[in-house]
């Protein structure tokens, strides 16, 4: 998912830093400072999500949790996912110091989308049904659209890169489902557990 | 801690963390906006020197290079034949074109250039201490304070996440393509979230009774010194050299 330093065009990296600017700053303007323990937790949780490895077939791939994050935090979600993506830059090298505002972008922003398309399926008093699907959904579409921004940047770089931004998209396929289907369980087990945390 | 790499002091590590972002972030734009291939590996040369009087293990470079390069291959598989422009031979029904080989290399040099310089940079000075670099230079207050819960956080929670999962291999769960596995990796990041959201707000408690008022203080004074005066002109005029250079060729 992280696109790696020295691939993209310039103007394509520097349209990426902005509007992840533009998104921090509304996310942090609607943080209260009491609230930063708890969203320093759901950006630590992302963080170890990615370090945590589930078999796909015979392969592995890591989680993103960018739809369960966004569920949560709405708009909030684009300083959480930048400061996760900053450590993972700073701690392990993936990505670099120019990629952090396309990378952010491109996690971030359908993290927020879902969120506005799925959180009214997903409040705590609608139908289970209604409820599980909107939650699904809400994992399936954020690295849907996540692997799309993704092939997308790559073939905005040019369009030789076109069949590679294919290929990526195509490879994250069965993640979608597993995103989908973790997000759901995850979320219910929450419901059960503490549901104040989905308020 | 997951991420405690061994930091030998070196010249480097002696540098004010503040420039070191600075020009960590200068040469970065710089690299990724240069084309023209003398400048790109006079770049990469400078990023080797840098690493090197960093004094950092060649083994956790090495490691540290990796998921730039496996992006890097990914592309190098599409892109000597994708690209449109003149033949360089032909393998078989694959074309493999001039033009492709040509940028692909561009890329991968200036890649593990700019990565040499994030490495640099990483590898000389403690997280912590650059998280109070970055408030030093005037991002966000409330950004900076996220950095250090979320840095506060991670340990805890992978603390957790792997206190877990041995708790998981005692009872024989041997993870595969099944429900079982997916339903249980889910219910251990819901318990990891529930455990977390609890200690962080007996933590926030405790940081209450001690009086915190939401000022973050450094026990490091940052001030700058000649050194670091004299190493921020260094780099800044080997910038401008390897500009005037990109900009003749």
């Amino acid at each position: 998912m992280h696109i790696s330093e020295g691939i993209l065009s310039p103007a394509l990296l520097a349209g990426g830093a902005v509007l992840t600017i533009c998104g921090s700053a509304a996310g942090l303007k609607s943080i209260d400072y009491d609230e930063i323990p708890v969203m320093g937790i759901l950006s630590a949780a992302f963080f170890v999500a990615s370090l945590i490895h589930l078999p796909i077939g015979p392969v592995s791939a890591h989680l993103t949790l960018n739809g369960l994050i966004g569920l949560i935090l709405g708009i909030r979600a684009f300083p959480v996912i930048l400061v996760g993506l900053t450590l993972q830059v700073l701690l392990f090298q993936y990505g670099g110091i120019t990629t952090i505002g396309i990378n952010t972008l491109n996690i971030a922003l359908p993290a927020v989308l879902c969120h506005y398309i799925f959180k009214k399926g997903a409040s705590l008093n609608t139908g289970k049904i209604v409820f599980n699907l909107s939650v699904f959904s809400c994992g399936f579409f954020s690295i849907f659209f996540s692997a799309i921004m993704v092939g997308f940047s790559l073939s905005l770089t040019g369009r030789a890169f076109l069949p590679a931004a294919k290929i990526a998209v195509a490879a994250h396929l069965p993640v979608m489902f597993i995103e989908g289907g973790v997000t759901t369980a995850c979320v219910l087990f929450l419901k059960k557990v503490r549901p104040e945390l989905l308020e | 801690m997951i991420w405690e790499k061994n930091n030998k002091t070196s010249v480097v590590s002696e540098i004010d963390p503040r420039i070191k972002l600075i020009i960590a972030f200068l040469f970065s734009i710089f690299i990724a906006v240069s084309k023209s291939f003398p400048v790109l590996i006079a770049a990469f040369c400078i990023g080797v020197v840098l690493v090197s009087i960093t004094k950092i293990a060649l083994r956790d470079i090495i490691h540290s290079l990796i998921p730039v390069n496996l992006m890097i291959l990914f592309l190098w598989i599409f892109l000597p034949f994708t690209f449109e422009g003149q033949p360089l031979f032909h393998a078989g029904p694959f074309t493999i074109i001039k033009e492709g080989v040509v940028h692909s290399a561009g890329m991968t040099i200036k890649s593990n250039a700019i990565m040499l310089v994030l490495i640099t940079l990483v590898g000389s000075t403690s997280i912590i201490t650059l998280g109070h670099a970055l408030h030093e230079l005037g991002i966000s207050k409330k950004l900076v304070h996220l950095f250090f819960f979320t840095i506060r956080y991670i340990n805890s929670i992978h603390r957790e996440y792997l206190s877990m999962v041995n708790a998981l291999k005692v009872r024989g769960f041997y993870p595969g393509n099944n429900i079982h596995t997916y339903k249980t990796m889910s219910y251990l990041i819901g318990m990891l979230l529930v455990r977390s959201f609890d200690k962080a707000q007996r933590v926030h408690s405790a940081m209450l009774c001690r009086g915190f008022n939401g000022n973050l203080y450094s026990l490091k004074e940052f001030s700058l010194n000649r050194t670091d005066v004299v190493s921020f002109l260094f780099m800044i005029s080997l910038l401008f050299i390897l500009g005037t250079f990109e900009w003749i060729i």
